[in-house]
C-alpha cells in the first residue's frame, strides 16, 4: 500500500501535463447548454460564441449596427423595409452567403418559434442584393428583431427538409466549429476567411457548466479564462484572487413579480402600491444579490437610456416605507388581526409567489419578498416550480404573483418586449388582467410612427403610467458578474448579451 | 451457466417493459403542462410562451392518449427504436450512445481506482483487527461515507485543481479529466469495499482451515495467497454487485458537478424538460445495466467459487 500513494500521485503529475504544451486555447464557461443544433433553440450560444451572425448587430446602448447587413431603410408608409447584404462573406465552408442562402434562413426562422414571427410580417424576399420585408403595419423596431439569435444566417447546407438544423453549423462568424459534442462542448478556431477584423485566438473552447460552483472553481484555478454569470455566493472568494479580474456589467433585465390585477387584494392600485413599499429593494440587492452597483429605483435600469428617466420629475420612483404601505392597505380596508396578519371581511390576506430555480437567486429573492410582505401583515407562500409555471398558471388565471428576472432586450430595442408584454390580452412575462389603454396607444405609437420629436414624451408617458398602476412589481436590476483571467486582454461584456466579443479578445503581454 | 444467463435475459426484458412503463407513467402524472415544459426546455425560459407551447403541442401531438403514445413506445422499442428526443430533436439512441460511452468510461476508471484502494486496505486491516491501521480505515471510510458525494467532488476540486494545479477542474476529453470525478465515485465505493474486505479477512483468518494452514508452518504469505485470497473474494465481489446501485447514484451528481456529458446529467435534464423518450431511454439503460452487471458479478462468483455451481 505505501508503495501506491506515490505511484498514484506521479501518475496524477504525469496526466496533469498532457495537453498543456500545445498553443493556448482560450477556455470560456458559462450556465448555458447546447441542447440542439437548431437556432431556434440554442441559436444564441452560436451568436454569443461568435460562430453565427446575424444582419443587424447592435452597439452597448442597443443601437442598431451594420453586421451581415450594411444598410437598411423602409418605405414611406413603413411596411416595407430593405436590407442590403455585405458583399464578399463566406461561410464557414467557404461558399458565398448569397441572397437566397439569407433568404433561406430567414423564412425558416419566421416559420419557427422565435421574435420574427411577432413582428407582423407579410413576406420576405429578395430583390437583387438586398432582403425586402413586407409588413401589415408599420413596425420600427425590425432592425432590432434582426439582430436576434433566432434569425442567425446559416448555409442553405445545414437545414433538412424540414427546416431543421441537425447535423452541422455552418455560418459566417469570425470562428468556426471544430467539435460540437452536445450538450456541453464546443471546440473552435479562427476563420481565417472572414469579412471582418480576423480573431487573435486562433483556438477556442467552450464548456456549458450548470454548477454555479463548479464554474467558480474553473475560474479559480484558471482552467477557464472567462466565466459568465458567477453565482452571489462565490464572489467575494473570486474577488480575493490575484489572477482574476471579477467584472459586473448591469444588464437590461429586471427582477420583478407580476401581480394578478383581478384578484382581491391586487385589484386596487394602492393595494399593489402597499406591496411595492413594503419592499427592502436596497437588502435584497446588497445581502442576497451581493451587487454593489444601484439599487433599483424605476422600472428600466440606467444602460437602458432611452427608457430611465433621468431626472424623472414626473415619475414617483419606486421607494421602501412600510408605515405608506399599512397606511394604504388600511384605507383599502385591510385590518390586522390578532396574531398581526391582514383580514378583511373575515378574509386573511394571503398570496402565492410563484418563481423557479433556473436563475439561482430567485428563490432567495422570493423568500425575502415573503419576509418582507409578511412584516405588513401579508401572508406569503413561495411556490417554487419549473419556468413554465408561470406561463400555463398565466394562462388558466390561477397565477397570483410570479417572480422572474424579464430580459427587457429580448431584441436590443425594449419595445421588443413592450409590445409583448402589455398588450391588451396579457402577456405571459407581462401584466395579468390588467390594461391600460393609454399605454398601449403610446406603445403602438412608438412602434408604428416613430416621431423623433415626440418619442422621448411617449416614453416617459410609458414609464409613468407603469410606476403609477404597478401592473408589475420591480425588484432588483440584474447585474451580469463574470470572472476574467488577467491573461487576457480587451475582454468587452455586452450588456445585451448577444456577443462575448471573442474575435477581439488577445493574450496579455507578459 | 446456462440456466443463469437465461433467467437473466428474461429478468432484462421484465425490467425493459417496467422501466419503460413506470418512467412513462410518472413522467406523465409530474405536474405541469408537458407541452409548456417541452417548450421551456427547448427554447429557453425568456422564449417559453403560450404560443410556442401550441406548437410544440400540435408538432409532437401531445393531446393524443396516453395509451397509445406507450404501446408506440414498446413497439418501436421492439424494433429497437427509442425515438426521438421531444427537446433536441436528436435521435435518442445517438444521445444515449454518446452519454453511455462517457458513463461507463467514468465509471469503469471509478471501479478500478475503488478496487484499487478499497480492498486492499480493508485486507490490510483485517489482518491485524484492532490495530492502528485498523481504527484509521474505520475512521476514514466512516467519513468518506458520511461526506456528501457533492462535498466529497468539491474538496477535490479545491485541493487538485485550485491548490496545486495539477488537474482540470471539470470538463471532458482528455485522460486528465477522468481523474477527478472518477476518485469522487471511487471513495465512496471504497469506504464500504474496505469495510466488507476488512469484515471477511477478519472471518476468514478465524476459520479453522486458515488456523490449520498456520499450524502446518505455511510461511504468513503463503497461507494468506492459498487460503485467504480467494475465500476473501467471494464477498467483495457480491459486495461490488450492490455496490453499482451507489455507483449509479453517483454519476447523476458527480457528472452535474463536473460538467461531464453522460446519461446521469442527461437523466436530470430531460426529467426537468419532460423528455419522455430520453427519461424512458436513459432509465432503460440504466436498468439494463444493472441486468448485466449483476450477472457479471454472478458469473465472477461461479468461477471464484466453483462450490456454488454445484
Amino acid at each position: 500500500m505505501n508503495k501506491f500513494v506515490p505511484v498514484f500521485f506521479t501518475l496524477l503529475l504525469c496526466l496533469s501535463g498532457l495537453g498543456h504544451s500545445a498553443a493556448p486555447v482560450l477556455s470560456i464557461s458559462a450556465p448555458w447548454e447546447i441542447t440542439s443544433r437548431d437556432p431556434s433553440k440554442s441559436g444564441f450560444v452560436f451568436l454569443r460564441l461568435n460562430i453565427a451572425e446575424t444582419l443587424v448587430n447592435s452597439d452597448p446602448q442597443g443601437k442598431p449596427l451594420p453586421g451581415l447587413a450594411t444598410s437598411w431603410g423602409q418605405s414611406a408608409e413603413g411596411t416595407t423595409w430593405r436590407f442590403t447584404l455585405r458583399q464578399g462573406v463566406l461561410f464557414h465552408d467557404n461558399s458565398p452567403m448569397t441572397v437566397d442562402a439569407v433568404l433561406n434562413s430567414l423564412q425558416i426562422a419566421l416559420r419557427k418559434p422565435g421574435v420574427l414571427a411577432k413582428a407582423g410580417i407579410k413576406s420576405i424576399t429578395a430583390e437583387g442584393n438586398d432582403i425586402v420585408i413586407a409588413l401589415n403595419a408599420p413596425f420600427s423596431p425590425l432592425p432590432a428583431f434582426l439582430a436576434h439569435h433566432t434569425t442567425q444566417i446559416l448555409a442553405p447546407s445545414c437545414y433538412d427538409a424540414a427546416g431543421n438544423v441537425n447535423k452541422e453549423v455552418i455560418a459566417t462568424g469570425p470562428y468556426r466549429i471544430v467539435t460540437l459534442q452536445p450538450p456541453q462542448k464546443v471546440e473552435m478556431e479562427a476563420f481565417a476567411q472572414y469579412w471582418g477584423n480576423k480573431a487573435k485566438i486562433q483556438q477556442v473552447k467552450y464548456l456549458g457548466v450548470g454548477r454555479g460552483e463548479t464554474r467558480a472553481l474553473m475560474a479559480e484555478s484558471g482552467d477557464a479564462h472567462l466565466v459568465f454569470n458567477i453565482d452571489p455566493a462565490s464572489m467575494k472568494r473570486l474577488g480575493r484572487q490575484q489572477q482574476l479580474e471579477l467584472r459586473s456589467v448591469p444588464l437590461p433585465r429586471v427582477i420583478l413579480f407580476k401581480v394578478n390585477a383581478a384578484l382581491p387584494g391586487l385589484s386596487d392600485v394602492r393595494e399593489r402600491r402597499a406591496l411595492s413599499l413594503a419592499l427592502d429593494r436596497k437588502a435584497i440587492t446588497r445581502a442576497i444579490l451581493r451587487q454593489e452597483g444601484d439599487v433599483l429605483s424605476q422600472l428600466f435600469p440606467p444602460n437602458m437610456q432611452d427608457w430611465h428617466m433621468q431626472a424623472a420629475p414626473t415619475v414617483q420612483l419606486v421607494r421602501h416605507d412600510r408605515d405608506e404601505a399599512e397606511r394604504l392597505l388600511a384605507v383599502c380596508g385591510w385590518k390586522k388581526n390578532k396574531s398581526g396578519m391582514l383580514e378583511r371581511q373575515g378574509k386573511l390576506f394571503q398570496l402565492e409567489l410563484v418563481t423557479f430555480p433556473d436563475r439561482p437567486e430567485l428563490p432567495l429573492v422570493a423568500a425575502a419578498i415573503q419576509d418582507q410582505l409578511r412584516a405588513i401583515g401579508i401572508a406569503v407562500s413561495v411556490n417554487i416550480a419549473n419556468s413554465s409555471e408561470i406561463p400555463v398558471r398565466h394562462k388558466n388565471n390561477t397565477l397570483q404573483l410570479g417572480l422572474y428576472a424579464r430580459n427587457y432586450s429580448l431584441v436590443p430595442n425594449p419595445l421588443g418586449s413592450l409590445i409583448e408584454d402589455f398588450a391588451e390580452q396579457g402577456a405571459d412575462w407581462g401584466a395579468m388582467n390588467w390594461f391600460n389603454p393609454t399605454l398601449h396607444k403610446a406603445i403602438a405609437d412608438l412602434v408604428q410612427r416613430p416621431d423623433p420629436a415626440g418619442d422621448a414624451a411617449q416614453r416617459a408617458l410609458v414609464v409613468r403610467i407603469l410606476h403609477e398602476e404597478l401592473p408589475l412589481v420591480p425588484v432588483a436590476w440584474y447585474e451580469q458578474t463574470v470572472a476574467i483571467s488577467k491573461k487576457t486582454a480587451n475582454v468587452v461584456i455586452d450588456p445585451f448579451e448577444r456577443s462575448y466579443g471573442l474575435a477581439d479578445i488577445e493574450w496579455r503581454q507578459p | 451457466m446456462k440456466r443463469l444467463i437465461a433467467y437473466r435475459l428474461l429478468q432484462a426484458l421484465l425490467v425493459a417493459f417496467v422501466v419503460g412503463l413506470l418512467t412513462f407513467l410518472m413522467v406523465r402524472m409530474l405536474p405541469g403542462d408537458l407541452a409548456y415544459r417541452i417548450a421551456a426546455g427547448r427554447y429557453g425560459y425568456d422564449m417559453v410562451t403560450a404560443a410556442a407551447a401550441e406548437a410544440v403541442r400540435q408538432e409532437l401531438g401531445l393531446d393524443r392518449a396516453g395509451i397509445i403514445v406507450f404501446f408506440q413506445w414498446l413497439w418501436n422499442l421492439i424494433r429497437l427504436d427509442l425515438g426521438y428526443s421531444l427537446v433536441s430533436g436528436e435521435l435518442v439512441r445517438d444521445a444515449l450512445l454518446h452519454e453511455l460511452g462517457h458513463t461507463l468510461r467514468l465509471a469503469c476508471t471509478a471501479l478500478v481506482l475503488s478496487i484499487a484502494m478499497g480492498p486492499p486496505l480493508g485486507i490490510w486491516a483485517g489482518l491485524r483487527p484492532g490495530g492502528l491501521v485498523d481504527r484509521l480505515v474505520l475512521a476514514g471510510s466512516v467519513v468518506l461515507r458520511s461526506v456528501p458525494q457533492f462535498a466529497i467532488g468539491a474538496i477535490l476540486i479545491v485541493i487538485f485543481s485550485v491548490k496545486l494545479g495539477w488537474l482540470p477542474a471539470a470538463g471532458h476529453g482528455r485522460l486528465a479529466h477522468h481523474i477527478l470525478p472518477a476518485l469522487t465515485l471511487a471513495l465512496g465505493m471504497a469506504a464500504l469495499s474496505s469495510r466488507v474486505a476488512r469484515d471477511a479477512t477478519v472471518k476468514v483468518c478465524n476459520t479453522e482451515y486458515y488456523q490449520f494452514g498456520r499450524t502446518k508452518g505455511l510461511p504468513e504469505t503463503k497461507v494468506f495467497l492459498r487460503h485467504g485470497l480467494r475465500n476473501i473474494s467471494v464477498p467483495v465481489v457480491t459486495y461490488l454487485g450492490m455496490q453499482f446501485v451507489y455507483l449509479i447514484e453517483g454519476v447523476v451528481v458527480v457528472e452535474t458537478l463536473f460538467a461531464w456529458p453522460g446519461i446521469g446529467h442527461a437523466l436530470v435534464h430531460a426529467i426537468f424538460g419532460r423528455d419522455v423518450p430520453m427519461v424512458q431511454g436513459t432509465a432503460l439503460v440504466m436498468g439494463l445495466m444493472f441486468v448485466v452487471l449483476n450477472t457479471l458479478v454472478d458469473v465472477l462468483n461461479r468461477v471464484l467459487d466453483p462450490r456454488r455451481a454445484a
